[in-house]
C-alpha cells in the first residue's frame, strides 16, 4: 500500500510538469515571437492568407483562452497541420516514433553490454593499461560532437572500406509491419535477409549514439565497483580468506550493479535526446530528422510539434525510470 | 573570512593543487591554447582574410605548405577560419553560461533560503526546463528567433540556468543548518547580507565546477544548433556549421570535415577535464572516481 502511495505521489507530479511544458513551448511559440502567425503560415503566405489563418487559429484572441484552447487542442492529440507534408503532425510523428526508439534501445543494449563490463574490469584492474586507456576512452566520450563522430564512422566505415551502408534504415522494402521495428518485424516473420540489412544500417547509428552513454556508464560502474571494493565487508571476507573470484561475483557485483542498474533508466531519455542529431547525420527516418527537415523548410508548426512530443516522452520515461526506482530500492522507500 | 588575502590563499591552494593533477593542468593547457587562438587569430592565421573572401580556383584543395588544413568549398583556408571561429565558440560559452550564472544562481539562494510556495514554484519552474534535454528546447528557441549568434547565445543561456539553480537551491538548503549561517542570523544580519556575504562564497565551490562542465556541455549544444543550421549564418566560421557545409564533399575532402570536429572535441575536453580537477580539489564529497588509493 505505502509503495502503491508513492508511485501515485510521483505520478501526482506529472501533470504540473506536462503542464509546465506546454506552457514553455506556448510561450515560446505564441509570446516571443512578433507574429506567431507569419511564422506558422511560412515565407511563402501572402498577408491576406496570414490574416484568414489568425481567424481561422484563433490567435486573435487573449492569451490565456488561446493557452487554454492550445492544452485542450494537444490533449485530443491535434498539432495542427505540417506545411511541408500537408498532413496532421501527430499523425507524422506517430508514425516515426518506432525507428527512433529502435535505434534509441540499440544504443541503450550496446552501451549496457559493453560499458558495464568495461567499468567492471577497468575498477578491478585498476591503474592498469586497460584502465588508463578506458580513462582516455570515457573523457573522449563526453568531449567529442556525436554529429562530428556520426560523420567520421560514415567516412571511414562506409565510405573507405564499404563495410556497412553510408545511411537510412534500410534498403529494398521493409518487412510486413507487426510492430513497425524492423529487427523484431523479420524475427516474426522469419525475414533473416532483411534482418541482416536493418542491422547493417542500425549499426553505425547505435554505434553514434552510444559512445557518451557508453562513456558515462564505464565511470559509474567503476567509481561504484571501486566503493564497493573499499567497504568493510569486503575488507571482512578478504580477512576471511574467501577467493578473489568468489568476492568479486557473489558480493561486490551484485552490490556495485543494483546501483548501476538505475542508472542505465536514466541514460534512456539521455539517449533519446541525442537521437536527434544522430538522426539527422544518418538520414534516419525517425523524430530527430523529421525535427531537422522541418527546421530546414521553417515548418514551424513541426518543429513546435517535435519540441512538445519530445519533451512528453522524455517527462513519461523519467517518470516510468522514477516510480521503478521507487519500487526497487528499499531505501527510497525510507525516505 | 572575506579578506582578500584569505581570498588570495585558497585560490593559491587551488592552483598548486591542480598542478599535481595531470589530466587538469591538460584542461587547463587546452583552454589557454583555445584563448591563445581566439586573441591572435588575426596574427597566428596564414589567410587572414579568408572569412569573407572567395577564391574559387583555391576550391577543396588538400593540406599542403600554403594551406595547412586544406581549403575549403569557398576556397578558403580551412586552419584560418578554424582560428576565427574559436572567437565565437569562446563568445557563445562565455556569455551563455555567465548569464545562465547571473540567473540561475540568484534563483536558486532565494529558492533555498525562503522556504515557502515562491520557493517552491521557482524550483518547479526549473524542474520543467531539467525534465526535457536542452538542445530539444534550444532548437525550438533558435528556430523561433531565427538563426544569429545573439540569439544562439540567448537559447543556450534560456535552457541551462536551471542546473545553476538547482545547484545553488541544494547547497543552500543543506547549508542553511549550520551553526555559522544560524548565529549570523541571530546576530541580526539581513538576508541579503546573510545570502550574499555567509551563504554564497560557501556554496561557491560546486557553482565553479558547475561552470567549467557547462561550458563544455553549452559549446558541444551551440556545434549541435550550428550543424543543424540554426546558428549564426555563413560565412561566419562556426565549427558546427563548418562540419555541416563539408559532408557533400565527403569523402575526398576529409580534412574539411574532420579539422573543426577536432577542434571542438580539444575545447570541451580542455574544460571537462579542467571540471574534474576542480571538482577533485573544491568538493572533497564528490571525489569518487579518484579514490585515495588510486593515485
Amino acid at each position: 500500500m505505502r509503495l502503491l502511495a508513492l508511485a501515485l505521489h510521483r505520478l501526482a507530479w506529472f501533470v504540473p510538469t506536462l503542464l509546465g511544458l506546454l506552457l514553455v513551448t506556448f510561450v515560446i511559440s505564441r509570446v516571443i515571437p512578433a507574429d506567431p502567425v507569419a511564422l506558422v503560415a511560412g515565407e511563402t503566405a501572402t498577408p491576406a492568407q496570414v490574416e484568414a489563418l489568425r481567424r481561422q487559429l484563433g490567435f486573435d484572441r487573449p492569451l490565456p483562452v488561446q493557452f487554454a484552447d492550445y492544452v485542450a487542442r494537444l490533449a485530443r492529440g491535434d498539432m495542427g497541420t505540417s506545411i511541408f507534408t500537408r498532413r496532421p503532425i501527430a499523425e507524422d510523428l506517430a508514425h516515426r516514433l518506432p525507428a527512433t526508439i529502435e535505434l534509441t534501445l540499440a544504443a541503450m543494449v550496446v552501451s549496457v553490454l559493453v560499458g558495464i563490463p568495461l567499468g567492471v574490469l577497468s575498477a578491478l584492474w585498476r591503474n592498469s593499461l586497460l584502465d588508463h586507456a578506458l580513462r582516455v576512452a570515457t573523457v573522449s566520450g563526453l568531449a567529442i560532437a556525436s554529429f562530428w563522430l556520426g560523420i567520421m564512422l560514415q567516412l571511414l566505415f562506409a565510405m573507405r572500406l564499404g563495410w556497412t551502408p553510408l545511411n537510412g534504415r534500410l534498403q529494398g522494402f521493409p518487412p510486413r509491419s507487426i510492430t513497425g521495428f524492423y529487427l523484431l518485424d523479420a524475427v516474426l516473420t522469419g525475414d533473416w535477409p532483411t534482418f541482416g540489412g536493418a542491422l547493417l544500417h542500425l549499426a553505425l547509428p547505435a554505434a553514434t549514439l552510444a559512445f557518451p552513454a557508453l562513456a558515462t556508464l564505464v565511470r559509474f560502474t567503476r567509481a561504484g565497483v571501486l566503493d564497493v571494493m573499499q567497504s568493510n565487508f569486503v575488507l571482512y571476507e578478504r580477512a576471511m580468506g574467501l577467493p578473489r573470484f568468489v568476492i568479486v561475483w557473489k558480493y561486490i557485483l551484485r552490490s556495485a550493479l543494483t546501483s548501476t542498474v538505475t542508472q542505465v533508466g536514466l541514460l534512456f531519455g539521455i539517449l533519446l535526446a541525442g537521437a536527434v542529431v544522430t538522426e539527422a547525420v544518418f538520414d534516419w527516418p525517425g523524430i530527430g530528422t523529421y525535427a531537422v527537415n522541418s527546421i530546414l523548410r521553417s515548418d514551424y508548426n513541426a518543429v513546435m510539434g517535435f519540441t512538445v512530443w519530445a519533451g512528453a516522452i522524455f517527462i513519461v520515461v523519467n517518470l516510468l525510470v522514477d516510480v521503478t526506482h521507487t519500487l526497487v530500492d528499499p531505501r527510497e522507500r525510507v525516505s | 573570512m572575506s579578506s582578500s588575502k584569505g581570498a588570495s590563499t585558497a585560490v593559491w591552494f587551488v592552483l598548486t593543487r591542480l598542478t599535481r593533477d595531470r589530466s587538469a593542468l591538460l584542461g587547463f593547457a587546452l583552454i589557454v591554447a583555445l584563448l591563445l587562438a581566439a586573441l591572435l587569430a588575426p596574427v597566428l592565421s596564414t589567410h587572414p582574410d579568408d572569412v569573407f573572401e572567395l577564391h574559387p580556383s583555391e576550391r577543396l584543395r588538400a593540406p599542403s605548405r600554403a594551406h595547412w588544413l586544406g581549403t575549403d568549398r569557398m576556397g578558403a583556408d580551412v586552419y584560418s577560419r578554424l582560428l576565427f571561429g574559436a572567437r565565437i565558440t569562446i563568445l557563445i560559452g562565455v556569455i551563455a553560461v555567465g548569464a545562465s550564472l547571473i540567473v540561475g544562481v540568484p534563483v536558486g539562494l532565494v529558492a533555498g533560503y525562503y522556504h515557502g510556495w515562491v520557493s517552491d514554484l521557482l524550483m518547479r519552474v526549473s524542474d520543467v526546463f531539467l525534465a526535457v534535454p536542452q538542445v530539444v528546447l534550444a532548437i525550438a528557441i533558435a528556430q523561433t528567433l531565427g538563426p544569429s549568434l545573439p540569439n544562439v547565445i540567448l537559447a543556450l543561456s534560456a535552457t541551462y540556468w536551471p542546473w545553476f539553480a538547482r545547484v545553488a537551491y541544494a547547497e543552500t538548503r543543506s547549508i542553511q543548518k549550520e551553526v555559522f549561517v544560524e548565529s549570523t542570523a541571530a546576530l541580526g544580519a539581513s538576508p541579503w547580507r546573510l545570502t550574499a556575504l555567509h551563504v554564497l562564497p560557501n556554496i561557491a565551490s560546486p557553482i565553479i565546477v558547475r561552470a567549467s562542465i557547462g561550458m563544455g556541455f553549452t559549446i558541444l549544444t551551440a556545434a549541435a544548433l550550428g550543424f543543424l543550421g540554426l546558428g549564426p549564418p555563413p560565412p561566419t566560421p562556426e565549427w558546427g556549421r563548418t562540419i555541416a557545409e563539408s559532408r557533400e564533399f565527403l569523402p575526398d575532402a576529409w580534412w574539411y570535415a574532420t579539422a573543426p570536429g577536432l577542434a571542438i572535441f580539444l575545447t570541451v575536453m580542455g574544460f571537462n577535464l579542467l571540471g574534474d580537477g576542480l571538482r577533485d580539489v573544491l568538493d572533497p564529497r564528490l571525489r569518487r572516481t579518484h579514490t585515495a588509493r588510486d593515485e
